[in-house]
């Protein structure tokens, strides 16, 4: 509601605004990017459930993980290229490294993880250059965990509130949401004998994704409001259920029946990907209300008055 | 390299132009003498050869251009208030005890070339630079178009230059100095730095009627506001308050600050803006730790079943 002065009032919070208009710019990324969280996401995670089932003799699995993870971390790329103003340009990503900028981390770590795992699937594939091989796995253990966290830290560090102030919990959201969708992405491909590590990974991904989700809704206070109302909420919504439904299909028979196994992992993964693109549309809509920007900071400046005052 | 260090003094600048850095330039945007003529927005798009970026009527006072943006580097805001300019009592006749008070205010907002810049620190190209004057600037031989610094920036004054998408969008944009396959870069304010080169002050500076705004050394331009405040505040002025002038607040201070007469939001303006980079240490450490916490999880869901 504008009142006099241009006032807004909302529930609980009253500010003034120039003719409600945001403060901060949404984001001018596309579908490529949240697209890429999800199968960023496999990659890393299915590179180091790859590794992890290869340390513990889980060989058929180490196999469909390690393509799993290579497929995707093929896509990945060319959606993030896709989305890029001049896509022609895309290798000035890699004329700096900048620790300041989690997307010059993040182009990096996927450029070497999906140098060594596509590299580590090619020679499994023709059987050549075992000791190659090897080393390539290891490069691809090694950077899978960043490759599936980072992405929390991307968006996270923006002047978008709903994304800003989650940073405590983006990292381990999008962790745990690599976690089930990997785990989910190789039980799909596996008969439900061989896929037994993949589908505890799956379960236990979506309980931390769920349980995350729900701690950072909380605590973010008032914005948190975002991921219940318009697409981020129709999105979350969608999500928590597709997610919470397979990840119980797959503990209750996802060990006996092989439809079991495929519907469940089949929704655990729709369940990612809706969560991802909950994130990602929330961002939009925190960045669209100049409430958001506005009342936090002004109750900060209050505070710090307060503080000030009463020190002289 | 610590992005926490909020020292004063932007990052780069002037340490590693040696003998080349120039003395910190910037903007103080005096707003109590904004006429709102425009001619800062008119000369801006001259000089630095803006696209129009659509002609339509806002219904909002004399603002049609509503936001900073690609193509505008400079927006005056208009404010109509039902309030008194001075709380004297005897503003024009008008009685500020009374509810017939109105004020009208503008001011011209620009890129603040903070000291501590968001969009500078997310650029992973390296595109967006600290100039040998203290200011930012997008190399537009560089930048990719990815857009990590829209939503970097606590202002929301970048933004991406779309690529025309109809046929009769290019034959408007088809520009011989645009070239064939602009754009789809992100463009803003680069306070005029072929200007700086040349020995000039910006074209917004240069064009302004009434010097509300005034360029020149940051230093000399914080110590003209201080004064420039006290005075108003000695004539009662309703609301005058500086904005971004202060080294200490969560951007290190602005390049280019303003005097407002009214709280920053009601111009558009976030009241407590801070550089996102601030938390990004302890950011990447969450991070790490969640990086590390998901081999746990495989680890754990290979060695639990026993299969």
């Amino acid at each position: 509601m504008t009142g006099r002065n241009g006032s807004i009032t909302a529930v609980g919070t009253e500010m003034r605004s120039y003719y409600g208009r945001p403060i901060v710019k949404e984001p001018v990324w596309t579908w490529e990017i949240p697209a890429y969280f999800f199968t960023g996401g496999i990659a890393g995670g299915s590179g180091v459930l790859h590794g992890v089932a290869k340390l513990t003799g889980h060989e058929r699995l180490a196999r469909t993980s390690l393509f799993v993870s290579a497929a995707m971390e093929l896509v990945s790329p060319l959606l993030l290229i896709s989305d890029l103003g001049r896509p022609e340009r895309f290798l000035n990503m890699f004329r700096v490294f900048k620790v300041t900028s989690p997307m010059s981390v993040g182009s990096w770590i996927l450029a070497v993880s999906g140098g060594a795992t596509t590299t580590a699937a090619l020679l499994e594939l023709t059987g050549k250059l075992k000791p190659v091989k090897t080393a390539a796995e290891a490069v691809s253990f090694v950077f899978g965990p960043p490759l599936t966290t980072y992405t929390g830290a991307l968006v996270a560090d923006t002047a978008i509130p709903v994304w800003h102030e989650g940073r405590h919990e983006l990292p381990w959201l999008f962790g745990a949401g690599a976690s089930a969708t990997s785990g989910a992405a190789s039980t799909l491909l596996l008969p439900p004998a061989e896929a037994g590590p993949a589908r505890r990974l799956a379960v236990g991904g979506a309980l931390g994704e769920l349980v995350l989700t729900q701690v950072m809704e909380k605590r973010l206070g008032f914005i948190g409001e975002v991921y219940k109302q318009g697409e981020a909420g129709k999105a979350a919504r969608i999500g928590k259920a597709c997610t919470a439904i397979g990840a119980g299909l797959l503990a209750w028979k996802g060990s006996r029946s092989r439809a079991a196994s495929v519907a469940g992992s089949a929704l655990v993964l729709a369940g990612g990907a809706a969560m991802r693109w909950s994130v990602y549309k929330a961002g939009f809509q925190s960045a669209q209300d100049p409430r958001y920007t506005v009342v936090a900071q002004r109750d900060r400046v209050r505070q710090r008055g307060t503080a000030a005052s009463s020190e002289g | 390299m610590s992005v926490a260090e909020v020292t004063g003094t932007p990052a780069a600048w002037p340490d590693t132009y040696g003998e080349e850095a120039k003395p910190r330039m910037g903007f103080f945007t005096d707003t109590s003498i904004c006429i709102g003529c425009k001619a800062c927005e008119v000369a801006c798009k001259e000089w630095n050869l803006i696209p129009e970026d659509g002609l339509l009527w806002s219904g909002e006072s004399y603002d049609n251009t509503s936001e900073l943006g690609a193509n505008s580097w400079r927006h005056v805001a208009f404010v109509e208030q039902r309030a008194p300019l001075r709380l004297d009592g005897d503003e024009a006749g008008i009685d500020a005890g009374t509810d017939d008070a109105l004020r009208w205010l503008m001011s011209s907002d620009v890129c603040k070339h903070c000291t501590h810049a968001a969009c500078l620190d997310v650029c992973p190209t390296g595109a967006l630079f600290r100039t040998e004057y203290g200011t930012v600037v997008v190399q537009q031989d560089v930048c990719n178009g990815c857009g990590y610094c829209v939503p970097a920036c606590p202002f929301g004054v970048l933004d991406k230059r779309e690529l025309p998408s109809g046929p009769a969008e290019k034959a408007t944009l088809d520009l011989p100095i645009l070239g064939k396959k602009e754009d789809g870069r992100v463009w803003k304010c680069t306070l005029c730095y072929d200007r700086l080169k040349g020995g000039h002050e910006p074209a917004c500076a240069k064009a302004c009627p009434t010097d509300s705004i005034q360029f020149g050394e940051v230093d000399e331009l914080r110590a003209r506001a201080e004064k420039r405040l006290e005075k108003l505040q000695a004539e009662r002025w309703n609301g005058a308050q500086l904005y971004g002038h202060d080294p200490d607040d969560g951007v290190g201070g602005f390049g280019a600050f303003f005097l407002l007469l009214d709280d920053p939001e009601v111009y558009g303006l976030p009241p407590d803006p801070v550089v996102t980079t601030t938390f990004l240490p302890k950011l990447w450490r969450t991070t790490a730790i969640a990086a590390a916490a998901t081999v746990v999880g495989a680890a754990v869901a290979c060695l639990a079943g026993g299969d």
